[in-house]
């Protein structure tokens, strides 16, 4: 793989891979913050009025109207949670230059517009323009209201929350509904100055572009981020859990009940040797279509719909989620950790063991397949441990797990928390 | 197999059709990991009446294709998946109005997984008790959805605009409707329906195109068989049959969603059409528009703002959805704007960067060997090549569009359904 790093300050790193399978070029600027409750809403807020106008493009007709001319520039904004850090991030694709029916190189308007969106907002008396703070701030709001809009995700995010209380990890990454209504345009303004100046940031290119090129490009479009900065994400990892297991039950009008169990990984993340083998349990406990949960859980017993289970690589923790019926919820997790305990018993067949390495094996490769996630991996390695994540050893390393390092592996799953949402009354 | 090379886009496909009447495709994809194959009947949800040969009707309930999609993952030896995860590749279906599709993606064992595609979804293994025990899951599978607020406004605003149309149908069925299925009822429809020249396979990735034509030859009965068809009359009015329905359900702000009844397309035209009114939608609703920044601003509208079109045999739609503080008024407004661009014509400069984002947005889909495969399939069933989008693209007028909204966006062609907070 052609790539290169490029230390362009302390903690300012430009990162590029050379690809020539994608249509398109992806250029990203990732700022990163500790997720902190008295700046979560402020994090979230900014990149969103950012994308309301600039001095150059003021509103958003002005704006889409520059992303439609560059054949449709995909300008994503917004935040992203990476352990116990809120990520700021900027991603801009468009496409490459020939494909474009006139020839016309979009990589410089691209990166520059992108420059424009951070760094050049419109702004009034001195700060924010008013209206854009307090609209993008409502919206805001609503949008951590509608979080209970989709059950599956809620009940896993009120896990999380609860799980992880007074842990960076359990703050959500947009914020707080109250205050984003509340902010004004100088205290945001205030925000988006620190963060400027003191956030640790990553840009990232993906495409055919020669790497100079690029690196040209930052320097001259992004001067101002060139400045040292700290280069520490900090996430700090619980192994087990300290108390006994602790039960949630919640309500709301649901027809189908949900249920979610978080699980402490015993310490193991992303650079801990035994994380190739974590990665292979899970996939082999809930992860992929043919994990025990699925096949006992869902098509044996037809318990639920869906069922499956999720690790954070940074985190160190992993959450089992379910449909079930209220009444079942008893059964279906008392079946959950049966299938755990026969993991831990070494109860694997060869072929559920092929099955679960060869899933894992396929994700690794496949993420070569998108630039998304190719950016997803290399911010994130960067971010966490200041290097690329090494997919090449990784999956040498998935290869060789066997039913005995899952065993011990399976035995470091500690359940934390089990929470349960159920209906009341439904009416259809 | 024969070779084609569409230079604008930089892409290689091959094709054939083999005896019994299969279309294959396959994209030639050098750099990529995984290889993708997708295997589709043109057959779906709306397909409720199986005609067979001698002239016999069979109406079937409402669930039925999609009831047939999770009972070809039974066979002899036990699970499909299982099987294909053991190949090293994982598996998915899903069923559509029309279409039923059926795909894996895998980085080995390319020519076993496909093998196994082939056979599975063309051979049947079910028994009547396996039908019995599949209902649990559907069920499930029925009241996830009816917990999803997106979902019910679909199904409530196809039910509004349509009186006959079996797009009005939920493609998963009813708890009642699936009760009525039987495993000679699925016999049937996959015999109809599952035929080669009612299918289509398409694969996508780094793979020898000789090898998928030889793959499919082996696998699949080398003979033609027409034994029934799929009936589709209706006789739909254009305008929506109800204006406006409104319920409550556990979500935080008010969604809705507007539906237009559009003319159906006329086969060999359906890329044609999808890219007029896919335009239409960003000229009249698209965070480039005049409208959008307007609604934005007064906080009417959110970032969830969007608007789309859809269309199948007999049926075609635009649905506009958000979040909304005022619903009627963001429906009021959009007629407003689609009555004055009808009138005052869209401006040129708009117009011209649209143009310019429609395509891009194209080129970027060929990133997607999901994407591309899907594409490929549907617009097969449509008797039209995807990938000669940049010429359909070229045929399209400003005029196309204003005329388009100025037909189909009208009062009378159109509903709204909304969904409030219940507490």
């Amino acid at each position: 793989m052609d790539r290169q790093h490029i230390q362009l300050a302390s903690g300012v790193d430009l990162i590029m891979e050379r690809t020539q399978h994608f249509k398109t070029g992806l250029f990203s600027i990732t700022l990163t913050v500790p997720l902190r409750h008295e700046t979560a809403t402020a994090g979230a807020l900014i990149p969103e009025v950012l994308y309301r106008g600039t001095r150059v493009h003021p509103d958003i007709t002005a704006l889409s109207a520059a992303t439609d001319s560059l054949y449709g520039a995909d300008m994503e904004v917004g935040v992203r949670q990476l352990g116990e850090s809120q990520c700021i991030c900027f991603r801009c694709g468009v496409v490459d230059d020939i494909y474009t029916p006139d020839g016309i190189g979009l990589l410089e308007s691209a990166v520059e517009l992108t420059a424009e969106i951070l760094l050049d907002p419109l702004k009034e008396q001195g700060a924010f323009k008013r209206e854009y703070v307090k609209s993008e701030g409502s919206n805001l709001a609503d949008r951590i209201r509608s979080r209970i809009n989709d059950k599956a995700e809620w009940a896993v995010f009120r896990l999380v929350e609860e799980m992880c209380g007074d842990e960076a990890y359990a703050i959500d990454k947009f914020g707080n509904a109250q205050e984003a209504v509340s902010m004004t345009a100088e205290q945001l303004w205030k925000e988006y100055q620190k963060l400027i100046s003191n956030a640790r940031i990553v840009f990232y290119y993906n495409g055919s572009a020669v790497f100079e090129r690029m690196e040209e490009l930052v320097r001259c479009k992004f001067q101002l981020l060139l400045t040292d900065r700290s280069s520490k994400t900090e996430c700090i990892v619980i192994p087990e859990p300290v108390g006994a297991v602790r039960e949630i039950r919640e309500e709301v009008d649901v027809a189908q009940g949900k249920l979610a169990m978080g699980f402490r990984t015993g310490g193991i993340v992303l650079d801990h040797p035994e994380f190739a083998t974590l990665l292979v349990c899970n996939a082999l406990f809930g992860g992929a279509g043919t994990s025990k949960l699925f096949v006992n859980v869902r098509e044996k017993l037809g318990l639920c719909y869906s069922v499956v289970s999720l690790i954070d690589k940074l985190k160190g923790i992993m959450v089992v989620t379910a449909g079930v019926e209220v009444e079942d919820f008893e059964i279906a997790k008392e079946e959950i950790l049966a299938q755990l305990a026969c993991i831990r018993r070494g109860e694997v067949t060869s072929q559920e063991l092929i099955a679960a390495i060869r899933y894992v094996t396929g994700e690794i490769i496949g993420r070569k397949d998108s630039q998304g996630r190719m950016e997803d991996d290399a911010v994130t390695g960067f971010l966490s441990s200041n290097k690329w994540i090494d997919n090449d050893a990784l999956l040498k390393a998935v290869e060789r797990v066997t039913v005995e390092q899952l065993a011990k592996t399976a035995e470091k799953l500690y359940l934390d928390m089990v929470y349960t949402l159920s209906g009341r009354e439904t009416e259809l | 197999m024969k070779k084609h090379y569409y230079s604008a886009l930089g892409e290689t496909v091959w094709e054939e059709r083999l005896p019994n009447g299969l279309k294959i495709y396959v994209v030639a994809k050098p750099g990529y990991g995984k290889k993708f194959a997708f295997f589709a009947a043109h057959y779906g949800s709306m397909n409720m009446n199986v005609r067979s040969e001698n002239g016999m009707s069979l109406p079937v309930p409402a669930g039925v294709a999609h009831y047939l999609e999770h009972k070809l993952f039974e066979t002899e030896d036990g699970s499909v998946t299982a099987a294909f995860a053991e190949g090293g590749a994982a598996d998915n279906a899903f069923t559509a109005a029309d279409l039923t599709g059926y795909y894996f993606d895998c980085t080995s064992d390319f020519e076993k997984n496909l093998k196994l595609l082939l056979s599975f979804v063309s051979e049947p293994h079910f028994t009547d008790e396996s039908v019995q025990q599949e209902r649990g899951i559907i069920e499930q599978e029925i009241l996830m959805e009816d917990d999803d607020p997106y979902s019910r406004l679909y199904y409530a605003i196809m039910e509004m605009l349509y009186s006959e149309h079996p797009i009005r149908e939920r493609i998963a069925g009813t708890q009642e409707s699936i009760t009525d299925i039987t495993a000679d009822m699925l016999y049937k429809c996959h015999q109809v329906f599952y035929r080669p020249d009612n299918m289509v396979l398409c694969v996508a990735g780094n793979v020898d195109p000789e090898a998928v034509s030889r793959i499919a030859r082996e696998a699949l009965s080398n003979t033609a068989d027409s034994s029934g068809f799929a009936e589709y009359c209706y006789t739909e009015r254009p305008e929506s049959m109800q204006k406006f329905r409104q319920w409550t359900m556990p979500v935080s702000v008010p969604i809705f969603s507007i539906g237009v009844k559009g003319d159906p397309t006329e086969s060999g035209g359906c890329l044609r059409q999808r890219f007029i009114a896919e335009l239409a939608c960003d000229v009249l609703v698209g965070p480039s528009s005049g409208l959008y920044n307007r609604l934005y601003d007064e906080g009417l509208i959110n970032g969830s703002f969007g608007g789309d079109y859809e269309y199948v045999p007999g049926a075609a739609y635009l649905l506009i959805s958000g979040e909304s503080r005022d619903p009627s008024r963001v429906r009021d407004e959009i007629m407003k704007e689609a009555k004055r661009l009808a009138e005052e014509g869209i401006e040129i400069g708009l117009w011209e960067r649209l143009m310019r984002a429609a395509y891009g947005s194209m080129i970027r889909g060929l990133n997607s060997l999901e994407n591309i495969c899907i594409e490929l399939a549907q617009t097969h069933f449509d008797n039209e090549d995807y990938l000669s989008f940049p010429e359909v693209f070229q045929s399209i007028e400003k005029h196309d569009v204003e005329e388009l909204l100025e037909r189909w966006c009208t009062y009378e062609r159109m509903t709204l359904a909304v969904v409030t907070p219940s507490e």
